[in-house]
């Protein structure tokens, strides 16, 4: 049965996700390190779906999805922020922190 | 022979998101996340989810990866010889901390398992898969069960595309 050491990988790498973000100040990178997150969640499920049924990875398709559409858009405003700033260094974006 | 391919993935998976959080150049980041959603799909044939394990190469370290070199590169933010984007002393121990912390909690929760009830019996999945193949298995019911969701999901990706090209374009 390979359910509990793949929540054990999951967990590892949901949790080098979050150190990521909170590691990096390159946006770029802060995203790579969220679309590790959702590939930590994606396992999760795949490895329930053997117990519980297939609705698991029907869920994994849907993140997928929204994986897709989260790297385009982020993307497209990274381009968008660089265009005016010349860089995607966090330090220089702070427009919202008041 | 099964455990120790899903340690051999597993292992590199982990190893390889590491590599990638503490690289130095976003571009040798992102080919270690390359690396790492390969292993994942490892992962997902080792779990019974061929059909899952082929969209994983395909569209993660297929499409979406290649679209973030491809910025990464367009944005010249490659380039070799720039400090590097890691933050302080304070910063690494916060991430290192919270991160710990996050396994810790993670792992503990690990421990409750579905209900004897909900559960079903050993390799159904690959049962089911064998009887009807690895594609039928997840499209029969993201086409019946499923087909609502399904159907947001393309608004979604259409709202996506939209809003990619007035944000990235010039001038309108």
């Amino acid at each position: 049965m390979l359910l509990g050491p793949s929540l054990a990988v999951s967990a590892v790498l949901f949790a080098l996700g979050v150190a990521g973000v909170l590691l990096r100040r390159n946006a770029i990178v802060i995203f790579m390190c969220v679309e590790l997150m959702l590939n930590a969640v994606n396992l999760t499920f795949v490895a329930l779906a053997q117990q519980l049924g297939v609705a698991g990875q029907i869920f994994v398709f849907f993140v997928m999805a929204v994986a897709a559409a989260e790297a385009g858009v982020g993307l497209a405003i990274m381009l968008a922020i660089y265009r005016h700033r010349q860089t995607v260094d966090l330090r220089n974006i702070n427009l919202l922190k008041g | 022979m099964i455990e120790g391919l899903f340690w051999l993935f597993g292992g590199t998976a982990i190893v390889a998101a590491f590599l990638c959080i503490t690289g130095r150049s976003p571009v040798a980041s992102a080919l270690w996340l390359v690396l790492a959603l390969f292993a994942l799909a490892g992962i997902y044939v080792l779990l019974d989810a061929q059909f899952i394990a082929v969209l994983q190469v395909l569209v993660y370290a297929g499409a979406i990866m290649v679209l973030f070199l491809f910025v990464i590169m367009l944005l010249n933010a490659g380039r070799p010889g720039v400090a590097t984007d890691m933050k302080g002393g304070a910063g690494r121990v916060t991430a290192a901390l919270l991160g710990l912390g996050l396994v810790f909690e993670l792992l503990a929760i690990r421990g409750w398992m579905p209900a004897d009830q909900l559960r079903l019996p050993a390799g159904a999945i690959a049962e089911l898969s064998r009887e009807h193949g690895a594609v039928r298995l997840v499209a029969e019911p993201l086409f019946t069960g499923y087909l609502v969701p399904f159907e947001i999901t393309s608004l979604l990706l259409l709202a996506a595309v939209v809003g990619a090209v007035v944000l990235a374009k010039r001038k309108l």
